[in-house]
């Protein structure tokens, strides 16, 4: 296995739980709502998916675990901000500081054990192709799990009723509204689902990539996957781009030094924030920016 | 006015939460006082402990918190008071400040950043004794002030050993934080004890710029394996996720901060494991029968293998390492407990050629204490700064 290989398999699995919550909080953003909790949901997932594996065995109860408890901060999140129309930044700020102290009095009995990681799974044919397969078909099954939420997310998005309505809502909500639709269940729903897969993120980094779990173990990567969202102008298929482009350029500090390569420490830290903004931010500038018109607008009961 | 009636009860409900977020903090902090022993009658001395991390960590501050019970257990005229999770700004001078209100006379500030907190606080508070843990001062003492630390670079020499005498590959990989001089000599002492067993051993190194991040951990982890490493070690506050990326790739682990044994019994080696008690004893003696000032506490007090009061031990042997191994390492302990003994006995090379340590020299601790090279036979650079 060559260093760019390497590089690139610690790119998809790192990059995955930036990418799952990064998903998330596109979701809940289409639909008008920064959701800045996503640290929180991914705490929340992180934990709860741990301590469900650990006492069941399973590893499905845990992946459950894990969305549930990262679409439990959603339910919070959703219900301060749309609800009762609170401040969508401070709510968010506020639950991840909720989440963030909960977990610590609920996860430090966890604090220093280990379970076995999700396994990877090397999918027949597909992992033998040269390059892409041992990188793309030869991972855990949350990472397979991303990569049809991509394409779920933008057919739903682009292609069907429910994504219109969504991306509606995010936009005019005052229209869905005089069409007969619900703006504020379109929300509450949104951020739900959304916050969920921020816990699926937070469950990838805890049961899927290190088998363990530490207090604050998400490491502000929560707020990368919000600062994607951002960069990628609000598009999917961006989203995974920039994702990945973390993932890698994270992975690749690991492997330049374990091959000896000397360069500035200081500067290989901030490569993956770098990269990631300045390739988003040149592509964002051509295509247009799907930025939702409503965003961080509360809205009353009736949508407007 | 529904929508600012309803930011009324946002706002209200964002008290609640911030109320909510207060008492899981107070809750986690206080476990500590809660657990602090004995009854508070009046023959009693109270001794404080302050932690930058959880009680529980299953590292530094939990080996922190079990040798202050340890000291309550083992000196029923002591009471203990500890308070974790204070982070390293003024709140830890409102702790030491509310431990002295409860009658503390001798307060331990464990965390190396509460080092300028904590000499602040002894010079304002003459009467109560503070000592630092990890320090070092290069000024002036006040009669009320002292850092103690240990020579953890000779434990993990030994650790070093393990890893050079199991290594296939002769590539053991080394996950650390920052550049720090105790990092170094860790790093340096490791590769030499590897050197000592296996002359074609080298020592990788990656660092995470971060005392816990286990995302970038595994990435370093697994960089370290695919570039060849069988052996991996770290110097980072939490373990679990080199340790089981070395497990789960069937690796050799040297562990650090505590004996993990349990978590990888056929990958772990050895490693180095605290055990304060006896220093936390014995400062606690001196401060409270007045003999203090002038003593070798009230100076940077280092423990080491050849004074026998090194806080750094090493770990239990995994079942890996074979009885011939483990006791030419148990033997090169015994070595170090010589007087003028030394890991850094030269002549030993850095990376660039130069000499570090002439043949026949040894190396003072304030010396390695300031080390900022990295020996022959380590692959990689430290950040420049």
């Amino acid at each position: 296995m060559n260093g760019i290989e390497q590089t690139l398999i610690g790119g998809v699995s790192g990059g995955t739980s930036i990418l799952l919550p990064a998903l998330g909080e596109l979701i809940s953003e289409r639909a008008g709502v920064i959701n800045l909790g996503t640290e929180g949901a991914m705490l929340a997932g992180a934990l709860g998916s741990y301590a469900m594996t650990q006492s069941s065995g399973n590893i499905w109860l845990g992946i459950a675990a894990g969305i549930a408890g990262g679409a439990l901060v959603g339910l919070a999140h959703a219900w301060l901000t749309v609800r009762r129309g609170g401040d969508q930044i401070a709510s968010g700020l506020l639950l991840w500081f909720l989440a963030l102290g909960v977990t610590s009095v609920y996860g430090t009995s966890y604090v220093g054990t280990v379970i076995t990681p999700l396994s990877n799974i090397a999918i027949p044919g597909l992992h033998n192709i040269p390059w892409a397969g041992p990188i793309l078909f030869d991972q855990d099954i949350l990472v397979y799990a991303s990569y049809f939420l991509v394409g779920i997310i933008w057919f739903v998005f682009y292609r069907t009723r429910v994504g219109l309505t969504l991306r509606a809502t995010g936009e005019r909500p005052e229209v869905v509204a005089a069409t007969g639709g619900k703006p504020q269940l379109v929300q509450i729903a949104a951020i739900t689902i959304g916050a969920g897969l921020g816990g699926l993120g937070g469950a990838q980094l805890s049961i899927g990539y290190v088998g363990n779990w530490f207090n604050d173990m998400t490491s502000g990567y929560g707020f990368v996957a919000v600062a994607v969202v951002l960069f990628a102008a609000w598009r999917p298929v961006r989203v995974l781009a920039g994702a990945y482009l973390f993932g890698i350029v994270l992975a690749a500090a690991s492997v330049l030094q374990a091959h000896g390569v000397s360069i500035n420490q200081y500067l290989l830290d901030a490569m993956p924030y770098l990269a990631t903004l300045i390739v988003l931010a040149l592509f964002a500038r051509r295509g247009r920016s799907d930025t939702p018109e409503a965003l961080t607008r509360s809205l009353s009961r009736s949508g407007t | 006015m529904p929508i600012s009636r309803n930011r009324r009860v946002a706002g209200v409900l964002a008290l609640a939460l911030v109320a909510a977020v207060a008492t899981a903090c107070s809750s986690s902090g206080g476990s500590g006082g809660s657990g602090s022993s004995g009854s508070s009658s009046t023959a009693k001395q109270t001794v404080g402990f302050i932690m930058v991390g959880s009680n529980s960590d299953y590292g530094y501050n939990e080996a922190v918190y079990a040798a202050s019970q340890k000291l309550a257990k083992d000196d029923p005229s002591v009471k203990v008071i500890t308070a974790d999770n204070i982070p390293e700004n003024n709140a830890v001078t409102q702790t030491m400040q509310s431990m002295v209100d409860k009658g503390a006379k001798v307060i331990f500030a464990t965390s190396y950043g509460y080092y300028a907190y904590a000499q602040k606080f002894a010079a304002a508070h003459p009467k109560v004794i503070v000592l630092h843990q990890g320090g070092f001062n290069t000024g002036k003492f006040t009669a009320n002030f002292g850092t103690y630390w240990g020579q953890a670079f000779e434990p993990v020499s030994l650790g070093g050993m393990a890893a050079g005498g199991l290594t296939k590959t002769n590539k053991l990989g080394f996950v650390y934080a920052f550049p720090i001089s105790q990092t170094i000599a860790n790093i340096d002492a490791f590769e030499l004890g590897a050197q000592s067993v296996n002359p074609a051993a080298k020592t990788y190194l990656v660092n995470t710029s971060n005392w816990c991040d286990p995302l970038k951990q595994k990435e370093a982890a697994a960089a370290l394996i695919g570039e060849g490493a069988d052996v991996l070690t770290q110097h980072q506050d939490c373990q679990a996720t080199v340790i089981q990326a070395a497990k789960a790739a069937g690796k050799y682990v040297v562990g650090y901060h505590y004996d993990a044994e349990s978590l990888d019994p056929s990958g772990w080696l050895t490693g180095s494991a605290w055990d304060w008690a006896p220093i936390y004893e014995a400062i606690t003696k001196v401060a409270l029968d007045g003999t203090f000032a002038g003593s070798k506490y009230n100076a940077n007090f280092v423990g080491s293998f050849q004074d026998n009061d090194n806080p750094l031990t090493l770990a239990s042997f995994g079942k890996s390492v074979p009885t011939s191994l483990q006791s030419k390492i148990t033997a090169e302990e015994t070595a170090l407990k010589k007087p003028g003994a030394s890991v850094f006995t030269g002549p030993i090379t850095c990376q660039d050629g130069t000499t570090l340590v002439a043949a026949g020299k040894t190396m003072t601790y304030a010396q390695i204490n300031a080390i900022s090279c990295l020996v022959k036979g380590v692959v990689g650079t430290l950040p420049k700064s």
